[in-house]
């Protein structure tokens, strides 16, 4: 081995350790700011946290596009849901009366919310663009409560990172980080273009998040947790998104 | 290293230096992983519009006449083809990610190294129209590479890499990036531009054909040049000078 070539070794060496010690700098550093995805692991995981990172770091306080009245599209169209549960048969047959959204967690106040009451905040409409991962998209207007406005109702502790959401479909939940959760066009949706929020939009009440793609706007929401870690739900993955397949934060 | 250039270089050429060749088979992959989950996204919903929105509601634009992957897209067929939307979208953002990564590499080097201006811009004389006419009657007789040629790219591969750098790529990018809801939350420009998201679709699926287009005809371009030699070329760096015009 020539002098030349050891001298080589030993820098690529050295900046091969270097490298690698400011990769795991840099992940701890990602990690505190929140610029790590909860399925941040596996093969994908690179290419998932690349995303995640850079578009937080990019969208933090961004809004998404308005649009006027005369785009909103003729049809909002309604993607194939599973069949309604007894208990979503049951409070539709009592007119969603006692439909109720219940806020637990890191909160100060936990309680819960039926629809009358989110009707009585202030209500908040938005002309936004809903693209589903498959490709198609529609333009419609939603009617309802920023969610950081029941959040605020029910006082979040600083610790918060998280805010975990639940469909009446058991099966069905998601979360987002707080800089989508208090971000002013996320809303608790109960009304589209003018009414009611159609059954098969997610009525009577729909997560909107239109940042994401439209799986993050989950349906017919019930539950609300505020939390600092995603690791005690389901897998893990912060959601059941990447349960099937799919990546969690989905604003790709 | 410069001591086996010269040792070799009496029956050997150098060509690709090793920047080149690394971000050449990082591209490959990732391009041959962008071809398979795009294809996979868009059996999800082989339609195409025009504009801001386009749905099973809407008029297309055109149809891919192929069954879709999922059951909700009214295709003509019975057949309902597995749904691998999921991981296709990981390693197809992830394979971008990677492929931007080099690219944006490989372009600092085109611009430091001087590899544009040597190797990528056409020099005055061969964009005449003699030149021009010499090189496309060299295509069209499927001649093989004169030795001048077998040592840096003719005037219309030159363009052809020129084209797929500066445009296909960048615009295929671009495209990609006008389609995510969050990205152009902070650069609403990057999707107006185009019309809308749908017309983004539609021109980042066209802009994928066509750098498929380049690549296949990139691939039958090495096979009449010299496959082995070509090949040898792109992963050791060196080509055999007599083997060019055997």
């Amino acid at each position: 081995m020539s002098d030349l070539s050891r001298r080589k070794l030993i820098t690529t060496g050295l900046a091969a350790t270097a490298g690698i010690a400011g990769v795991g700098v840099a992940a701890r550093v990602a990690q505190k700011v929140g610029l790590i995805p909860p399925d941040h692991g596996g093969i994908y995981g690179l290419g998932e946290t690349l995303t995640y990172g850079a578009q937080r770091l990019l969208t933090r306080n961004s809004m998404a596009r308005e649009f006027p009245r005369s785009q909103i599209s003729k049809i909002p169209v309604a993607n194939e849901i599973a069949p309604f549960n007894d208990a979503y048969k049951r409070l539709q047959a009592g007119g969603f009366v006692d439909w109720r959204l219940s806020v637990e967690g890191m909160v100060a106040r936990p309680g819960s919310f039926s629809l009358a009451q989110l009707k009585s905040y202030p209500s908040r409409s938005q002309i936004t663009h809903l693209a589903c991962e498959e490709g198609w998209s529609y333009i419609a207007e939603w009617i309802g409560v920023p969610l950081s406005h029941v959040l605020e109702a029910v006082g979040i502790q600083p610790q918060a990172r998280y805010v975990v959401y639940f469909s009446i479909d058991p099966e069905w939940w998601d979360s987002i980080d707080m800089a989508d959760a208090l971000h002013p066009q996320t809303f608790l949706a109960y009304g589209m273009n003018g009414g009611e929020l159609p059954l098969a939009n997610g009525g009577p009440l729909r997560m909107r998040v239109p940042r994401q793609l439209g799986y993050k706007s989950v349906k017919f929401i019930t539950r609300l947790t505020v939390t600092d870690s995603l690791k005690e739900f389901g897998k893990g993955l912060g959601s059941a998104a990447p349960e099937g397949g799919y990546a969690w934060y989905a604003g790709i | 290293m410069p001591a086996t250039t010269v040792a070799s270089r009496a029956s050997r050429v150098s060509r690709h230096s090793a920047l080149v060749r690394v971000t050449h088979w990082i591209t490959t992959v990732c391009f041959l992983a962008l071809l398979v989950t795009g294809v996979e996204i868009v059996i999800s919903h082989p339609r195409f519009y025009w504009g801001e929105t386009g749905n099973i509601w809407t008029q297309p634009l055109f149809k891919i006449p192929i069954p879709a992957s999922r059951s909700s897209v009214p295709t003509g067929y019975r057949y309902v083809l597995p749904d691998q939307n999921g991981w296709s979208r990981y390693l197809h953002f992830q394979a971008a990610w990677v492929v931007v990564l080099t690219g944006l590499l490989y372009t600092v080097y085109l611009w430091f190294a001087g590899h544009l201006r040597k190797n990528l811009l056409p020099g005055r004389v061969d964009l005449s129209w003699r030149a021009f006419s010499t090189v496309i009657a060299n295509h069209v007789r499927f001649k093989r590479p004169s030795e001048a040629e077998a040592q840096s790219y003719n005037v219309l591969q030159r363009i052809t890499y020129l084209l797929v750098i500066f445009v296909l790529f960048p615009l295929v990018i671009w495209t990609g990036l006008a389609m995510s809801p969050a990205f152009v939350s902070a650069v609403p420009a990057a999707v107006t531009a185009f019309g809308g998201q749908q017309s983004a679709r539609t021109i980042h699926f066209f802009v994928s054909l066509a750098l498929l287009l380049f690549v296949l005809v990139h691939v039958v371009m090495i096979c009449i040049a010299g496959f082995r030699n070509r090949m040898r070329a792109m992963i050791t760096g060196r080509a055999t000078a007599q083997m060019e015009h055997t």
